[in-house]
């Protein structure tokens, strides 16, 4: 047996929620006193996953593969999964992950906890596993009965660490006769930039209190000076200010970057569901009542449109000192 | 066209949780009980949407226990047009899959829509597991669906982008914000499902796969540290020095 991965390439490199779910499975494999294997789909250079700790890569090798359709990859990912006798399967909580690892669970009958927050503990025939509930409010501890199971990692829980591992990279080819799925897909609207949301480390956010989209161009210089990606309220992405992508919160994308610096953000609830998790919140609002402040660990009360064009001048020195 | 939405039962958004019985049961005492906001919001008015400009039949489903009525009625006072509740425990997501599937299967349903997730357990993975149990196509976190034809055009989020695909029916897809407005429920509406059927059927032996063993609450910040606004430059040391964070 071994602990099975589904990883994914992005931008011709394993993506960093991959790599994150290779280091979650392979702690996991080494208490089970056995070994990592991630599957993937592509021919990118893949030697980070050997890094990160896979004792050997599976290429997924069907044609029908290459738009990552949820009915071809479940199966796909099953076929891995019985040739390497694999009983525990572990993906990231990301696009991917929420669509094809709960198909998964399904067809296996496997017990799953998706959006894990910590690794599991295993004791005997005991299995749990942490993760988040009510939004971000509290923590469940949830214990797995089924003999397989399916773990799905929430991103940026873990940092990535990257040894100087090798993993043996075979291919292996996948039978998808009897499988036909009819989803097409007709078009794909990609964001271009190089920094993606969920995985980021730095976050810089803007809401209502930027009065306007044009407004935005020193949100994007300080997440530039400090390799951040930018977000943006409910009501921003609402009227068309920025790309709905960019919207975090409840009904928008939940993140949980290292930093989360959000201008002009008052913190609904709403808000907070969807970056509560982040590991220090910075919140700079003119309301010195705004609520964010109460979930913040730095505060600024004071006008953005002053504070942030010094803010971006105390980065720039900062960079130039380090 | 035959369209099934299936609803939680959750907390209100705004809940201060807690938990009883040393940190196992949520404490659901002077909780207020709300039809989940992706499912009502997002996955119900786009199929009532969908049925007022073609015809057809919005059924509502519900995995859980009595208590869940007024929130099921809720579902018909905003115009589905018949409700049912399965008497089960709605805590695992496999065993709630089951049920759904298992009442959905021999009804001849063209879409059976959920919510992208419960915003109580967040799992989002009810709809996935219908969709394998049934053999059926699955579409998450739709913002736009639209039918012609008996082929649905469905916008969704993927990693940092969009994505438009066409699917022919039936297909089970989880609603995401986008697909359609809150709608509030008139009058006519509320006195209208008092009488709408709402039919309780007995839960199928369904394998839970997974329980919860104890609940704890997420540690809140400590207080907030405030920076003169007239130095921010200040910030920046502190996110260096002492959070670490750059």
């Amino acid at each position: 047996m071994s602990v099975l991965i589904y990883t994914e390439i992005s931008k011709g490199k394993v993506k960093k929620s991959s790599l994150e779910a290779v280091n979650y499975g392979s702690r996991m494999a080494a208490q089970l006193n056995t070994t990592a294997t991630a599957v993937v789909v592509g021919d990118a250079d893949v030697s980070d996953l050997g890094k990160a700790g896979a004792k050997k890569v599976l290429r997924l090798k069907n044609d029908k593969l290459v738009n990552l359709d949820g009915q071809y990859l479940t199966s796909a990912i099953e076929q891995a999964a019985k040739a390497e006798g694999a009983s525990i399967i572990i993906f990231s909580h990301d696009f991917t992950g929420k669509e094809v690892a709960p198909r998964l669970a399904a067809k296996l009958k496997a017990g799953i906890v998706a959006g894990a927050v910590g690794n599991p503990v295993i004791s005997g025939n005991s299995f749990t596993v942490k993760k988040n509930v009510f939004s971000g409010k509290a923590i469940a501890t949830y214990s797995i009965h089924s003999d397989k199971k399916i773990i799905s990692l929430l991103p940026n829980s873990f940092p990535v660490e990257l040894g100087d591992g090798t993993a043996e990279v075979v291919d292996f080819a996948v039978n998808l006769d009897g499988v036909n799925s009819s989803i097409k897909i007709k078009e794909v609207k990609k964001d271009t930039s190089e920094l993606n949301l969920t995985d980021a480390e730095l976050v810089v956010s803007a809401g209502r209190g930027m009065k306007g989209p044009e407004n935005w161009g020193m949100i994007e210089e300080l997440a530039k000076e400090l390799g951040a990606a930018t977000a943006c309220s409910r009501p921003v992405a609402d009227m068309d200010w920025r790309p709905h992508h960019e919207h975090v919160g409840q009904t928008g994308i939940a993140i949980r970057p290292n930093l989360y610096i959000a201008i002009g953000i008052s913190g609904a609830i709403q808000h907070l569901a969807g970056v509560n998790g982040s590991k220090t919140i910075v919140v700079i609002n003119s309301d010195k009542e705004a609520p964010f402040f109460k979930s913040a660990d730095y505060g600024i009360v004071g006008d953005a449109f002053e504070i942030v064009p010094k803010l971006i001048e105390a980065v720039k020195k900062f960079k130039a000192n380090q | 066209m035959k369209i099934l939405v299936c609803i939680s039962n959750v907390p209100d958004t705004t809940t201060k949780i807690s938990f009883t019985n040393d940190n196992t049961t949520f404490n659901s005492a002077g909780v207020q009980f709300v039809i989940n906001p992706f499912d009502e919001w997002y996955a119900l008015v786009r199929a009532l949407e969908l049925k007022e400009a073609q015809g057809g039949n919005v059924t509502i489903l519900h995995v859980g226990d009595a208590s869940s009525e007024a929130t099921i009625r809720k579902g018909l006072a905003i115009g589905a047009d018949d409700a049912v509740r399965i008497d089960g425990e709605p805590n695992d997501a496999f065993a709630v899959a089951e049920q759904i599937a298992a009442y959905a299967k021999d009804k001849g349903f063209d879409l059976i829509l959920a919510g992208k997730e419960t915003i109580n357990y967040n799992g989002s993975m009810v709809g996935a597991m219908v969709a394998e149990l049934m053999g059926l196509p699955f579409v998450s976190l739709a913002t736009k669906l639209d039918i012609a034809n008996g082929v649905a055009t469905v916008e969704h989020d993927i990693d940092g982008g969009t994505e438009v695909l066409e699917c022919a029916l039936p297909l089970v897809l989880s609603a995401n914000k986008g697909m359609a407005e809150a709608r509030i429920p008139n009058m006519r509406g509320i006195m209208a499902a008092r009488t709408k059927p709402l039919i309780q059927l007995a839960a199928t032996g369904a394998d839970k796969l997974t329980s919860i063993t104890s609940y704890e609450l997420a540690k809140g910040r400590t207080e907030c540290k405030y920076v003169d606004a007239s130095s921010p430059e200040k910030l920046i040391e502190l996110l260096h020095t002492e959070a670490k964070a750059i």
